[in-house]
């Protein structure tokens, strides 16, 4: 009953929750929206079609249960943190059950009305889960063996059923989110550091424990032209397609590259790359201040909340999804080994934007919700 | 409350302190991120616009429209047609089966024409061009265009083919064309730089050997194209330069006669202008059709043609090594002339045989023909005389004369590859090739024309054309050369004394036209068309004592056993400007197979040289 009354002493009116929207970081929500769905269009080759239109249905509808999201008091969020972990934890082992395979991996549950891919949600509820767990927690409890234990298992755990799909790179990217957590949950960087040089000592052991075409990847990396019609030809042909964009691109429906169908994959992953064949670096520079925009605003939200979960929850977002960005543009720019990262938003798939609304929508919530402390 | 506010403080101080280091980061990530961009676009721009473009263009080359041959007259003797061709591309096709079947029943394909184009299909991409038929009738084309309807993705298209008007009138000289292979592609740069699939080069004759020049130049379409190879959209049309039309100066219609002449027999005829040495006619029998080769020839056809005996392949003009028989008397007489070995008074008795280092030495006429004189010699081709006199001339001076009139090397040079040299044999010659010792008896022998002595029929005709100029060099050539360099040497004279040649040109007149010479029977005393000639027969196997006791009408001697028939003339005689040289394998007798063909000849050479002369004098009008 505690809990209760809190609960209604801190609901406000329709009206007042309106007006404390951030609109700048809807307004480059809904830009980014436009911006992917023109892009879109182009991968359709100037028409509207299959990719187009499904892209454009998930925007509206996600858009809009973004806005619903925000209206939802950020401790709703906190509640049911674990309850939503479980819950996507669940559909993972469903998912390595019953899952549609495509192209020999098992990635997605048959929802009838949309094939979800569990991994993709669990970027999300990973944070909300973690901001949870360390949201009561005492500074001088955070570096305990027995939180620290716990933490890695709520990380391990949804990896390694992704890894078993398989898929490395979402099983990388929920571990990015959920690292990102522990790094503002405090705890002691030495540990970051000591991590990160026991996986740079551990490389080569990793390295002969991938799969044959994950080592190609690698080796692709290093030398893309060992093998420029094979493994090599994404990156090369993803390089060609951006570097012949110029400063101001060659013009919207007109990126020879991807029209031509020489990009592998240009509506997905490598959106980016057509994005910049038409829109140059002056478009692709704009595109970066509309996502910093937009991270920026997910962490002034987080400063100016007063709970800890709302903080938390807001700062690791902001930096998983500026990870994630990293990662996309980094691979299709040839300084990162391909690994599937799609780009938030800007490329297709349902599931992926479905995990990033709902993001935006918590973090939204924050926003709404400021004032809201939670226990 | 359960947190104490210090531990709230210092759990926001500490996540504020993350936040900064993590924004930095962000901070520097980004500008890594828009640097690698600047470097991308900005900076090595060119370099990946220059690799985009090679990516999207493509460039298709058509095959070359390939430059004609046409005669003294203008006539096209190696022209181009427009074939029609049925072209499908498979991936256009809906139901590939169903029209290839159709298809097969429209033009009545054989099965094994039919593998053949399934097996081609196979071969290739499914959005390149299938080509099903490269030479249709119009009977047939027509047929397919009148069921188009039915027949979804098959193209009928009009192309243009090599194509030879006058059949085997012309293959010796101007060869074929056929598809080029992987050796003409290495061979020839012009081929290699124009090639394309199913590209035709010439593999004989002047179509190979002026290759460079016929050939032409690409058509060359971009296409933009995407990733899997397929066209977009048509770029830029480059029109390629058709391939040089050249002017032979052969003619026609002598060219015709000389094959009508040597049909069924195996031979050849050329005839060639005695002061520019221009080929008029060129002619090898048996021939064949070149234009069954253009489009690939048949099994049957090419078994047709390579078993025939009388090997048709064989350009005997230009590749026939044969002895010369009498024809090389007047050289010998000139050469005796021209060393002051004889005068034109020297007499010698023939009895019919001579017996000298143990050998016996027949003339051809058995009963001799008593006391001759060098003209009487020559006129009745009196064995004994010769071998008299070449005896005395010995044959390395005899060789000197030969070979300063042509004999021996190739007359066009390099033109023709398959050309021989035939062989001018002397004491030296035989020493490096055989290792022995030059004997008298042997250039007795030479001195008619047997023996080692081989020389090619136009050999002997340029021989003849540079006694009947007078004694001059020229320069046989069969392409009009349009800016008329010659080399220098020409008209240089080949003589001592220009009366030795008069001698040797009044002997043949008598030969040609007066009682008793060997080739009385085929003069014309019209002065006119009036020749001077001198018949050959050249043995194919020694005669024995046999041979000579049972004394065998041609038609009793086995066709391989026959003696080669040859003629050489010029003419007219008082006027001269045209020689020939005539050879019929295996024609038995030179007065009666090889001399009625020269009388017909000249008939039609001298009746064309007005035409000829007024076509010339156009020219040079136009100019």
């Amino acid at each position: 009953m505690y809990q209760h009354t809190r609960f209604t002493n801190n609901s406000f009116g329709f009206f007042q929750k309106f007006k404390n929207f951030d609109y700048i970081l809807l307004a480059c929500i809904l830009l980014l929206g436009f911006i992917s769905l023109a892009t879109m269009y182009s991968t359709d080759g100037g028409k509207v079609l299959f990719h187009t239109k499904s892209h454009f249905f998930k925007l509206v509808i996600f858009t809009m249960m973004m806005i619903v999201i925000s209206f939802i008091n950020i401790k709703f969020w906190f509640v049911t943190g674990y309850f939503f972990y479980i819950i996507v934890v669940a559909l993972l082992v469903w998912t390595y059950l019953f899952g549609i395979k495509s192209s020999g991996s098992q990635r997605w549950i048959d929802l009838y009305f949309i094939n979800l891919q569990p991994s993709e949600l669990m970027k999300i509820f990973i944070i909300l889960c973690l901001a949870k767990y360390f949201h009561r927690m005492k500074l001088e409890n955070v570096n305990s063996i027995y939180t620290i234990l716990t933490s890695l298992i709520i990380i391990l755990l949804p990896m390694g059923l992704v890894i078993v799909q398989p898929d490395l790179g979402t099983s990388l990217l929920i571990a990015i989110s959920g690292i990102a957590v522990l790094w503002f949950a405090g705890i002691n960087h030495k540990y970051f550091i000591y991590t990160m040089l026991g996986f740079l000592i551990s490389l080569p052991f990793i390295i002969s424990f991938l799969k044959p075409y994950q080592k190609l990847r690698v080796l692709t990396f290093l030398n893309p032209d060992r093998d420029p019609l094979g493994a090599g030809y994404q990156i090369i042909q993803s390089k060609i397609a951006v570097g012949s964009g110029g400063i101001f691109g060659k013009g919207f429906l007109k990126g020879t590259q991807s029209y031509l169908e020489f990009l592998p994959e240009k509506h997905t992953d490598f959106i980016f790359t057509l994005f910049s064949e038409e829109f140059g670096f002056v478009g692709s520079a704009l595109l970066l201040i509309i996502y910093a925009i937009i991270i920026y605003r997910i962490v002034a939200i987080g400063a100016s909340s007063r709970s800890y979960f709302a903080k938390i929850f807001c700062y690791s977002f902001g930096a998983a999804i500026f990870v994630y960005i990293a990662i996309n543009m980094s691979m299709v720019l040839g300084l990162l080994p391909i690994v599937g990262s799609p780009l938030p938003i800007m490329s297709y798939g349902g599931s992926s934007m479905l995990a990033t609304m709902i993001g935006f929508g918590v973090v939204m919530s924050a926003r709404v919700h400021n004032q809201q402390a939670i226990a | 409350m359960i947190n104490s506010s210090s531990d709230s403080v210092k759990k926001l101080n500490s996540i504020n302190r993350r936040m900064f280091i993590t924004g930095s980061l962000k901070f520097f990530v980004m500008i890594g991120l828009v640097s690698r961009l600047f470097f991308l676009q900005i900076k090595e721009n060119k370099k990946y616009l220059t690799l985009s473009d090679k990516n999207r263009i493509r460039e298709w080359k058509l095959a070359p429209v390939r430059g004609e041959f046409h005669d003294y007259f203008g006539k096209v003797i190696a022209g181009n047609f427009e074939s029609y061709q049925l072209h499908i591309i498979p991936e256009q096709v809906e139901d590939f089966r169903y029209v290839i079947y159709r298809i097969k029943d429209l033009l009545e394909l054989s099965d094994r024409e039919f593998t053949k184009i399934l097996k081609k299909k196979n071969e290739i991409k499914s959005w390149e061009t299938l080509i099903v038929s490269d030479n249709l009738t119009w009977k047939k084309f027509s047929k397919i265009n009148n069921h188009l309807y039915d027949l979804n993705g098959v193209k009928p298209v009009i192309s243009i083919s090599r194509n030879y008007p006058y059949n085997e009138n012309f293959t010796h000289l101007i060869g074929y064309v056929s598809q080029a292979n992987a050796n003409d592609v290495e061979k020839t740069e012009a081929i290699k730089k124009n090639f394309v699939p199913g590209l035709k080069v010439g593999k004989v004759g002047l179509e190979k050997s002026l290759e460079e020049k016929l050939i032409g130049t690409n058509d060359i379409e971009r296409y933009e194209v995407n990733a899997y190879g397929r066209r977009i959209s048509q770029l830029e049309f480059q029109k390629g330069e058709k391939g040089k039309t050249l002017k032979l100066t052969v003619d026609t219609k002598v060219q015709q006669l000389a094959n009508e002449l040597l049909k069924d027999k195996a031979g050849s005829i050329c005839v060639m202008d005695i002061y520019t040495g221009s080929i008029i006619a060129m002619h090898s029998s048996p021939s064949f059709d070149p234009n069954l080769f253009v489009f690939g020839i048949s099994q049957d056809d090419w078994q047709v043609i390579r078993n025939d005996p009388m090997k048709p392949l064989v350009n005997k003009t230009l590749q026939g090594n044969y002895s010369t028989g009498s024809t090389i008397k007047p050289i010998v007489a000139l050469s005796a002339l021209e060393n002051r070995i004889i005068n034109t008074n020297f007499t010698v008795e023939c009895t019919g045989k001579k017996e000298m280092y143990g050998q016996t030495y027949h003339c051809w006429k058995k009963k001799g023909h008593g006391f001759v004189s060098l003209r009487n010699a020559m006129k009745q081709s009196c064995d004994t005389y010769f071998y008299e006199i070449a005896r005395r001339l010995g044959v390395d001076k005899l060789s000197e004369t030969a070979k300063k009139f042509g004999l021996g090397k190739e007359v066009f040079g390099d033109l023709f590859s398959i050309e021989k040299k035939g062989l001018i044999p002397n004491t030296q010659w035989k020493k490096n090739a055989l290792g022995k010792g030059w004997l008298l008896g042997e250039t007795m022998i030479t001195g008619i024309g047997q023996g080692y002595i081989q020389t090619t029929p136009i050999q002997l005709c340029l021989m003849t054309a540079q006694i009947a100029n007078g004694g001059y060099k020229i320069y046989p050539h069969i392409v009009e050369n349009e800016n008329k360099t010659q080399p220098i040497d020409k008209f240089t004279p080949l003589y001592k004394e220009s009366k030795n040649i008069e001698i040797i040109q009044d002997a043949m007149f008598g030969s040609t036209n007066e009682v008793m010479g060997t080739s009385y029977r085929s003069r014309i005393n019209d002065p006119k068309y009036q020749f001077a000639g001198k018949t050959g027969t050249a043995q194919v196997k020694k005669i024995t004592e046999r041979d000579r006791e049972l004394d065998l009408k041609t038609f009793e001697i086995p066709y391989e056993e026959r003696d080669h028939a040859l003629y050489i003339a010029f003419g007219p005689y008082k006027n001269p400007r045209y020689a020939l040289s005539i050879l019929v394998e295996h024609g038995g007798n030179g007065s009666t197979t090889a001399a009625p063909m020269a009388k017909k000849l000249f008939k039609l050479i001298i009746d064309r040289h007005s035409l000829r002369d007024s076509t010339n004098k156009k020219k040079y009008l136009e100019i």
